[in-house]
């Protein structure tokens, strides 16, 4: 004596009963989107090693984010597409020519330790990309330290070189605002024109280089609203009057070469580190901004953006506390 | 008379599409009574009215079915004569259950009872004291039809103290697809008017702003040419076109620049009372017409409906029968939502009955439904931005997520006016609001479980 | 040199004066039965007798304000130890334990919508009373095992069910259903009606294959009204745990089949 059940019930869920219609995946797809002018650069600078680099990282997450799954018998992430944007980041972030297999560790590390083992998108505390970076930094210091001349493949006599970050942090020890030492003197002459600067034609990280591609992704994302001006905005600020106080390398400098571009509007504004509020977004870009330079001035690296952003990465949960939203209505 | 621009903005609010033009421009069709009515007891805020018939008995249109039942309630009375079949609970839209009469509106009179509709003496508003015109409105029934049920007598007489400053007239309808009181405002102006200087007259002649959104230039002309030569401080204020204008704090700032506190705060305290076009309409039948409120203006819409429409049907109607009014389903229908697709109610079954409150009657395909999911929260700040209580709905999802309700009371969930905003916009598809009602319930719960410890104390 | 020595044997004997001294004025006098009978209950801090924590029920004990054998969890070897340390007799507590009044699982009782939203009773009821086609029987999204200190209650095709051996009859279940369905019964009796419905028999069938028709065959095969072993609400029979009845054949004769022996789920632990 079994009810039948009516085979075609409605659907009884909570208000509300519309919807955006924004989705993860869309979001994760415009970041894609808007990372492929900064790829396209690279490459053209790289050449081959570029592609090779971007592949491997790509296809190493998608495979680890898929085995991790597997592994913890939770459902698939694949189609959030957040493992291709993470490989995608990673790839940007290593520099062009690095051994093939260190890319795998490193996506290995960015999406199994970094992003998995705390639970998968939404709950990992650092951007894994960046904890990957870092982590292949201090495991593989020098080839990851080591640079392609760009456009090599045009003039294949010197293949590496050392990145205008490098010079830079020089410049801090000499006193360049008085009439400028010959070595200071020199170190400014070796750095790439500021048209160089702005398209990218300057040894570094794959997808860092091109200034101008870069903007073009940030603005793309603006566009789309899939980030804020806030973290961005601040973080390239800071970086600017940082510069413009504290002297050494000239501040449009400081921000067009190294890290500083992608990170202020790639890396820094990743949704799951960073804190929600208006507010806290622009303490979080001052933080990034500010950490980066002290690192670049007095730190034994010459790039600081990573690190800095993965300090303010750890501070983002108390920056969201301390910027919560004042309620309408409350006192 | 003048129409001015809102000058105030809130932050956040979401801009769902409005799928209006369903309805829109189906002039009001008044409903035959069906062959059986069900009707709660419980179609207000507050006690839910004191079941005063019994099976069997005859029932005449107009006939008081449940006494009001305490300070915060308003009386039932029978949409349409009939058989009284049974009084049982029933379920309502919102998943309580409350008694309901059902009536068998085709059983014949029995000898000797008197079948005239019942109503009440009609009123003169102008030499009527304050007194007769409040008891008048309670008489007839009347809460707030915009959705909450507020019944209107306690509105309208505000405690000792307080005084009435603006009387905000609401006419945003920022629910999609709604467009009942769009179509008040177009056919039955002059009943508007009429209501708001009664209104106006019991609440000591308080100014009057007439809040109604930018997508609807036609009900703005009605209004102002109903309004024309009303004289005093009246002014229809256009508001933009962002959900939720029509939540009576958001109206509040946007039409006069007043913030409510945080609960238990109310309107009257900034010196404000909102009523909606429906209930303003219902007032001047009452008082000019001695009509008691039987029947109220449904828009049945959405895709899964063959003839959307706007419909005035005796209260206690079944959803059924509306939607055999309306041409009866258009495929499979998804979703049935008792209200607005923002916060209105999913139901289980269209064998549930319309109420004072009952705005609209959505019917939904497949297409128009999404389903929320139990993915993470990525931290977008898209709930955070929607919010127009500023909260970081965010938070208090996850958490309430991990059962930290106290979390959730620090991050002022009990502020969340449950508008659906934050749910609207997460791409994660997270069920926000209905964390946030999660919250609500338990800390209500607990203040409950608290009050009735401390009483159980103090008896000792 | 004694000089000295004096001074400070002085200074040590009147600064050891004036400890005494404070000692005595200042000490508070916390009656050491207290700390007893907080160890003499089981700890667990369940809330179930109505005081905030095992060391506000002792408190209360000692106060003399509160019966010993409010302790649900420590049951009677507990409250036979609060006596021995208070001198105050124990009422005589069965143990209780929890039972949740339905048995319409997935399979036997219908569903009536997708619910889709949050794991939470209070919630799915709160959405058109829930996606069950019986509006009086357990939904499964486990409010209640959510509060249970004890994690006795386990959600089982759609069914919450208790482990008889580790619930302490706390009632915080009870407080968190929505169709308020749990009822702390003794732990000694055996024969349960598993049904909270109260409307006709067809009514019933509609919705639950396994529902109480009232039928009151129970009821007559115990002996009778008289016998008084059952009680009815509605349509709806139910065991009066006063006096429950023994006899297991009348389960087996239950044409609606919602009666059971011991429906306690136990696990392994
Ligand atoms: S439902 Fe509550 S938390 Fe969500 S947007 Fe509305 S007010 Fe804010
Ligand atoms: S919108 Fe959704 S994903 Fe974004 S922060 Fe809010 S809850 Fe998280
Ligand atoms: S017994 Fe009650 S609280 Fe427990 S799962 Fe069933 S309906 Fe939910
Ligand atoms: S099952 Fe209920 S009564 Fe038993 S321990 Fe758990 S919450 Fe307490």
């Amino acid at each position: 004596m079994k009810p039948k059940d009516t085979a075609e019930h409605f659907i009884l869920s909570s208000s509300p009963h519309a919807h955006a219609d924004s989705s993860v995946s869309r979001i994760m797809l415009d970041v894609i989107i808007a990372l492929l002018p900064t790829t396209a650069a690279g490459i053209w600078f790289f050449g081959l090693p570029a592609v090779w680099t971007v592949a491997t990282c790509v296809a190493t997450c998608i495979v680890t984010e898929a085995l991790c799954r597997m592994a913890m018998k939770r459902e698939s992430t694949i189609g959030d597409m957040s493992a291709i944007v993470t490989g995608l980041l990673l790839a940007l972030n290593l520099p062009a020519g690095l051994p093939l297999w260190m890319a795998v560790v490193g996506s290995v590390f960015a999406i199994g330790v970094a992003k998995q083992v705390f639970g998968g998108l939404g709950m990992n505390p650092f951007n894994p990309a960046l904890a990957a970076r870092a982590f292949m930094l201090i495991s593989f210091t020098g080839p990851m330290t080591t640079w392609l001349k760009p456009l090599w493949w045009k003039t294949p006599e010197a293949m590496t070189t050392a990145t205008p970050l490098a010079l830079m942090k020089g410049l801090y020890a000499v006193d360049c605002t008085a009439s400028a030492t010959p070595h200071a003197r020199h170190a400014l002459e070796e750095l790439p024109s500021l048209c160089d600067m702005l398209v990218g034609n300057m040894p570094g990280c794959i997808g860092e280089v091109s200034a101008a591609a870069l903007a073009l992704g940030a603005v793309y994302l603006l566009w789309r609203k899939v980030i804020t001006w806030h973290i961005p905005v601040a973080f390239i600020a800071t970086v600017v009057v940082y510069s413009l106080i504290a002297g050494g390398a000239p501040a449009y400098a400081q921000v067009l070469t190294g890290g500083v571009m992608i990170g202020a509007c790639f890396m820094a504004t990743d949704y799951v580190t960073s804190p929600t509020t208006s507010a806290g977004k622009l303490v979080f870009g001052f933080g990034c901004g500010l950490i980066c330079m002290l690192i670049r001035q007095f730190g034994s690296y010459p790039e600081g953006c990573s690190f800095a952003i993965l300090i303010m990465n750890a501070l983002a949960p108390l920056i969201n506390r301390w910027t919560r939203p004042r309620p309408f209505g409350a006192k | 008379m003048k129409t001015v621009k809102s000058q105030f903005k809130f932050k956040g609010g979401v801009h769902p599409d409005y799928n209006k033009e369903l309805a829109r421009g189906k002039a009001i069709e008044r409903m035959p009574v069906p062959a059986e009515l069900v009707v709660s007891m419980s179609q207000h805020l507050g006690a839910p009215a004191k079941c005063i018939v019994k099976a069997g008995d005859y029932v005449v249109k107009g006939q008081l079915l449940g006494e009001r039942n305490g300070f915060i309630s308003v009386p039932v009375y029978a949409p349409a004569s009939g058989l009284v079949k049974s009084v049982e609970p029933r379920f309502g839209p919102a998943g309580g259950k409350a008694p309901a009469v059902v009536i068998d509106t085709t059983a014949a009179a029995p000898e000797g009872v008197d079948a005239t509709e019942r109503t009440l003496a009609p009123l003169d508003w102008k030499t009527a004291t304050k007194e007769e015109l409040l008891a008048r409105v309670n008489d007839a029934g009347i809460c707030g039809m915009g959705g909450a049920g507020f019944p209107t007598c306690v509105k309208l007489n505000p405690p000792p103290g307080k005084r009435c400053e603006y009387l905000i007239l609401n006419g945003a309808e920022c629910e999609p697809y709604l467009c009942a009181d769009h179509h008040l405002m177009l056919e039955r102006a002059d009943r508007v008017r009429l209501g708001v200087e009664i209104m106006r007259k019991i609440l000591g002649m308080p100014a009057v702003r007439i809040a109604i959104e930018a997508n609807k230039p036609d009900a703005i002309a009605a209004m102002e040419k109903a309004f024309a030569d009303i004289d005093g401080n009246v002014e229809i204020v256009v508001l933009p076109v962002l959900y939720p204008q029509g939540s009576e704090k958001h109206q509040i700032f946007a039409t006069v620049g007043r913030v409510v506190p945080e609960p238990p705060a109310l309107p009257i305290d900034v010196g404000c009372v909102v009523e909606n076009v429906g209930t303003v309409a219902a007032i001047a039948d009452a008082v000019e017409k001695g009509a008691i409120l039987l029947s109220r203006v449904t828009t049945v819409s959405g895709d899964a409906v063959a003839e959307p429409k706007n419909v005035e049907a005796p209260l206690g109607t079944k959803y059924s029968d509306l939607i055999a009014f309306c041409g009866g389903e258009k495929g499979r229908v998804a979703k049935l939502i008792s209200g607005g697709t923002m916060m209105g109610f999913a139901v289980s079954t269209a064998d549930i009955s319309t109420t004072k409150t009952t705005s609209g009657l959505l019917l939904l395909s497949g297409r128009r439904v999404f389903q929320y999911s139990s993915q993470a929260c990525i931290n977008c700040g898209r709930c955070v931005r929607a919010c127009p209580m500023n909260l970081n709905a965010a938070e208090i999802a996850k958490a309430v997520e991990s059962d930290d309700i106290k979390s959730a009371e620090d991050a002022h969930v009990m502020t969340c006016i449950e508008c659906g905003a934050c749910s609207f916009s997460c791409p994660a598809y997270r069920p926000i609001t209905q964390f946030c009602r999660r919250a609500k319930n338990s800390i209500r719960a607990r203040i409950a479980a608290e009050k009735a410890k401390a009483a159980a104390a103090a008896a000792k | 040199m004694t000089t000295a020595i004096l001074i400070i044997a002085g200074i040590g004997l009147a600064a050891a004066a004036t400890l005494a001294v404070a000692d005595i004025c200042l000490s508070v006098k916390e009656d050491p039965r207290i700390g007893l009978v907080t160890a003499a209950l089981p700890g667990a801090n369940c809330g179930g007798c109505g005081f905030p924590g095992c060391d506000g029920y002792a408190r209360a004990l000692v106060a003399g304000t509160a019966p010993n054998g409010a302790c649900a969890a420590g049951g009677d070897a507990c409250a036979a130890a609060i006596a021995k340390i208070l001198g105050v007799a124990a009422t005589a507590t069965e143990k209780r334990v929890a039972l949740v009044k339905c048995c319409g699982t997935r399979s036997e009782a219908i569903r009536v919508g997708d619910y889709n939203g949050i794991c939470d009773c209070n919630v799915a009821a709160a959405t058109a009373g829930g996606d069950k086609g019986c509006t009086y029987g357990c939904l499964g999204y486990g409010a209640c095992a959510n509060v249970c200190p004890k994690g006795a209650i386990s959600v089982q095709d759609g069914l919450a069910k208790v482990d008889k051996r580790l619930c302490i009859g706390c009632g915080k279940c009870v407080a968190a259903c929505p169709k308020k369905l749990i009822e702390l019964v003794p732990a000694s009796a055996t024969i349960h009606v598993l049904c909270n419905n109260p409307d006709k028999g067809p009514t019933v069938r509609k919705v639950c294959g396994v529902g109480c028709m009232g039928c009151h065959l129970c009821e007559r095969n115990s002996g009778g009204k008289e016998a008084g072993h059952f009680t009815f609400q509605g349509f709806l029979a139910k065991v009066n745990y006063e006096n429950p009845p023994t006899d297991e054949q009348i389960v087996a004769k239950c044409p609606a089949k919602c009666m059971s022996v011991d429906p306690h789920f136990e696990t392994g632990h």
